[in-house]
C-alpha cells in the first residue's frame, strides 16, 4: 500500500567490503510523518540516511519513494533533500546565494531564484541576514539557512543528519520545537537521525530504533518507550530497568518502581547511589545477580522517607507495568 | 610594569627585526642608493643623478625586454595554473587514502632533489636539433625535417619555466583543497550540481587563496629569473634579469641597480594588483 510520498525500504543493505553496515532492513514510512532513526554510533542509521539521500551506494535492496524506485538516481532527482550535520553551507556565498544554490544549478534565472530564496528565508525567519556570510552567523542561524537551502527544492522527504548535535543544549531544545513546527506546516516527511533518545521522543511521530545494522523496534514514540521489545531498546530509550526474573526478562520503567521496607518488596536491593534530579530523586540499588536497578521517586516522597547509601531496601512494582522482553 | 612589558616585546621582536634589517632592508636600500650613482667605462662614483633611470626609460630595448618578461610570466602562469590545479585536484579529490596522497605528493617533489640548472640543461639533449624529440618524431613519420623551434626559442624557455615552477602552484592549491570540507561537495551534489558545476561553483572559489599564493610564487620567480632564459634560449632571448646580469658583467653596477629597482617596483605592482583581487590572509 504505497501512497503518494510514502517511503519504503525493501531489504535495504549496505556493505563496506566485508562489514555489513545496514543488514536487509525493511520499513514503510507514511507520508508526512516525523520519523527518527535512533541508535548508538555505528548502528547503521547514518548509512541508511545517506543511502536515502543518494550519497551512499545501495549494496542490495531498494528504496521506494512515491511508488518509484529511487535507489540509483542521483541525489537531486530523488525528491529528497539533505541537511548535513555541520550544515555544509558554502562559506564563499552569502545566505541568499546559499539558499538559491540549487536553483542556480538548475539554470533558473536570477530574479526567480532570488525571489524563491527570499521566500524560503522568510519561512525560517532569516530575511534580515540574507547578505551575511555563513561564518557571521550563530549555529542556530546557520541551521535555519541549511534548512532553507534544503527546502527550496520542494522535497517530499527532508533528511536530517544529527541536525541538533552542533548546538548548545539550550538552543537544541528551541530548534527542535521549530523543526517540529516546520514539519507540521509543510506536511512533508522528515527523517531525522539522532543518537539522543530525548530528542527522538520529543520530535518523532515514529521512532525506528536501530542496533547492529538492523531495526530493533519501530513504532510510535509512546509505544517504543512504554513497551520496549528487547533489553537493548529498554536500555537505550532510558528510564527503564531490565530485570531477570524466574519467569523471564522484564522491562520496568524506573518511575513505576516503589521503594519499601526489605520484607515488603518483591526483590531486595542495596542502595549504591542517590542522585538528586530536581523534580525526582534517582535511587540506584544493586539487586541479586549484580544488576543495577534505578527507582525514580518524586522528590517529596523521597525526602519524607530518606534512604542512606548501603541501606537494604525492597523494590516493588505493579505487574501491569512489567513488559516481558526478548534478550 | 607596563614599560617592562614593552621592553620584553621589543626584545622578542628584535632577532627577526635584525635579520630583516640586515638581509632585506639594507640590501634594498643599498641598491636604491647605487641606482643613483654614476659610472664610466672603468669606474663608478657616488652621486645623486637620474642618468641611469633616464637612459633606462628612453631606450626602446627596456620596453621590449619588460614586455618579454611579462609575457613569459603570463604564459608560464597560465600553464602552471592549469597543470598545477589538475595535479592538486587529482591528489586531493581522486586519491582517497592519506598514505597515497603523501606518497604521490612526495613523488612530485623528487625532481627537486637535483639543482634546477641540471633539470633545465637535461632538456637540451631532448629538444636539440638531433635530440630525442626530433629523432622520435622523424622515425614516426610525423615530420620530415627536425623542428627548429624546439630548442633555443620561447617554446623551450617557457617549457623549462613550467617544468621548474609548476610545483609552486601545486602545493598551495593542494593545501587549499585539503581544507575544503568534503560535505560541501556532497551538499553541492544534493543541490543538483554536476561535476563541472561543483568544480566551478564550489571548488575553484574555495581554492582562490591557494591559486593566488601560487600565482605570486610563479610570477615573482619567472620575473626575477635570468639563468633559465639564458640557457634555454641559447642567449637569443632576453628578459629583465638578463639585462641586469649583462650590466653586472660589464661592471655597470649603477645601471644594473636602476633596472633592479624598476623590476622590483613592477613585481610589487603586480602583486598589489593580485592581492586586491583575492584576500589571502585567511589562508595564512
Amino acid at each position: 500500500m504505497t501512497n503518494a510520498a510514502d517511503l519504503e525500504f525493501v531489504s535495504l543493505t549496505k556493505r563496506y567490503g566485508n562489514t555489513v553496515a545496514v543488514d536487509a532492513i525493511s520499513h514503510h514510512f507514511k507520508a508526512g510523518t516525523y520519523a527518527c532513526l535512533l541508535g548508538p554510533s555505528g548502528c547503521g542509521k547514518s548509512s541508511t540516511l545517506r543511502m536515502i539521500a543518494g550519497h551512499e551506494e545501495v549494496s542490495d535492496g531498494a528504496i521506494v519513494l512515491s511508488g518509484r524506485d529511487i535507489s540509483h538516481l542521483p541525489p537531486a532527482r530523488r525528491g529528497t533533500a539533505m541537511m548535513f550535520q555541520s550544515y555544509a553551507l558554502f562559506p564563499h556565498l552569502n545566505v541568499r546565494d546559499n539558499v538559491a544554490f540549487s536553483l542556480r544549478m538548475a539554470g533558473q534565472d536570477k530574479a526567480t531564484r532570488l525571489a524563491r530564496a527570499d521566500e524560503m528565508l522568510d519561512l525560517v525567519e532569516m530575511t534580515q541576514y540574507a547578505e551575511r556570510k555563513p561564518d557571521q552567523l550563530s549555529g542556530g542561524q546557520q541551521q535555519r539557512v541549511a534548512l532553507a537551502r534544503a527546502l527550496i527544492t520542494r522535497p517530499q522527504v527532508l533528511l536530517l543528519d544529527e541536525p541538533l548535535s552542533a548546538l548548545d543544549p539550550f538552543l537544541r531544545v528551541r530548534m527542535r520545537t521549530e523543526l517540529k513546527r516546520l514539519q507540521r506546516d509543510l506536511g512533508i516527511s522528515f527523517i531525522h537521525v539522532t543518537h539522543g533518545q530525548d530528542e527522538a521522543l520529543a520530535l518523532a511521530d515514529e521512532i525506528i530504533v536501530m542496533n547492529d545494522a538492523r531495526i530493533e523496534q519501530a513504532g510510535p514514540a509512546r509505544e517504543v518507550f512504554n513497551a520496549p521489545r528487547s533489553a537493548f531498546v529498554a536500555r537505550f530509550m532510558g528510564g527503564h530497568n531490565v530485570l531477570h526474573l524466574p519467569q523471564g526478562r522484564i522491562a520496568l520503567r524506573s518511575d513505576v518502581m516503589s521503594v519499601t521496607a526489605p520484607e515488603a518488596g518483591r526483590i531486595d536491593g542495596r542502595v549504591t547511589g542517590i542522585e538528586y534530579q530536581g523534580t525526582h530523586v534517582a535511587l540506584i540499588s544493586v539487586v541479586a545477580g549484580d544488576e543495577e536497578v534505578t527507582a525514580l521517586l518524586p522528590e517529596r516522597e523521597f525526602f519524607q522517607n530518606p534512604r542512606e547509601l548501603g541501606e537494604v531496601i525492597g523494590l516493588g512494582w505493579d505487574d501491569r507495568a512489567a513488559h516481558p522482553i526478548s534478550a | 610594569m607596563l614599560r617592562n612589558r614593552n621592553l620584553v616585546g621589543w626584545l622578542q621582536a628584535a632577532p627577526l627585526a635584525t635579520v630583516l634589517l640586515g638581509f632585506l632592508v639594507a640590501p634594498i636600500a643599498m641598491i636604491v642608493i647605487v641606482s643613483f650613482w654614476g659610472a664610466t667605462e672603468y669606474s663608478i662614483y657616488p652621486a645623486f643623478q637620474f642618468d641611469n633611470y633616464q637612459f633606462l626609460f628612453s631606450s626602446p630595448v627596456t620596453y621590449t625586454v619588460f614586455f618579454n618578461t611579462l609575457k613569459y610570466a603570463a604564459i608560464t602562469w597560465a600553464f602552471t595554473l592549469v597543470i598545477g590545479f589538475t595535479v592538486a585536484y587529482f591528489l586531493a579529490f581522486e586519491i582517497r587514502s592519506l598514505k597515497w596522497q603523501i606518497a604521490l605528493f612526495l613523488l612530485c617533489t623528487i625532481p627537486f632533489w637535483t639543482s634546477n640548472i641540471i633539470r633545465m640543461i637535461s632538456w637540451i639533449p631532448f629538444l636539440g636539433r638531433n635530440g630525442i624529440a626530433n629523432s622520435t618524431l622523424i622515425s614516426w613519420g610525423v615530420i620530415d625535417e627536425p623542428l627548429e623551434w624546439l630548442l633555443f626559442s620561447d617554446f623551450s624557455v617557457i617549457l623549462a619555466f613550467v617544468h621548474l615552477y609548476t610545483l609552486f602552484m601545486v602545493v598551495p592549491i593542494f593545501n587549499s583543497m585539503m581544507r575544503i570540507d568534503r560535505s560541501l561537495i556532497e551538499a553541492a551534489r544534493d543541490c543538483g550540481a554536476n561535476g563541472f558545476q561543483t568544480l566551478w561553483n564550489v571548488i575553484v572559489p574555495l581554492c582562490k587563496p591557494g591559486i593566488m599564493i601560487g600565482t605570486i610564487f610563479v610570477t615573482t620567480l619567472v620575473m626575477g629569473d635570468f639563468i633559465t632564459v639564458r640557457f634555454m634560449s641559447g642567449s637569443q632571448r632576453a628578459n629583465v634579469g638578463r639585462l641586469i646580469s649583462n650590466d653586472i658583467s660589464l661592471l655597470q653596477y649603477p645601471s644594473a641597480a636602476a633596472t633592479a629597482v624598476v623590476l622590483l617596483c613592477t613585481v610589487l605592482i603586480v602583486i598589489a594588483v593580485l592581492l586586491r583581487l583575492v584576500d589571502i590572509r585567511k589562508e595564512l
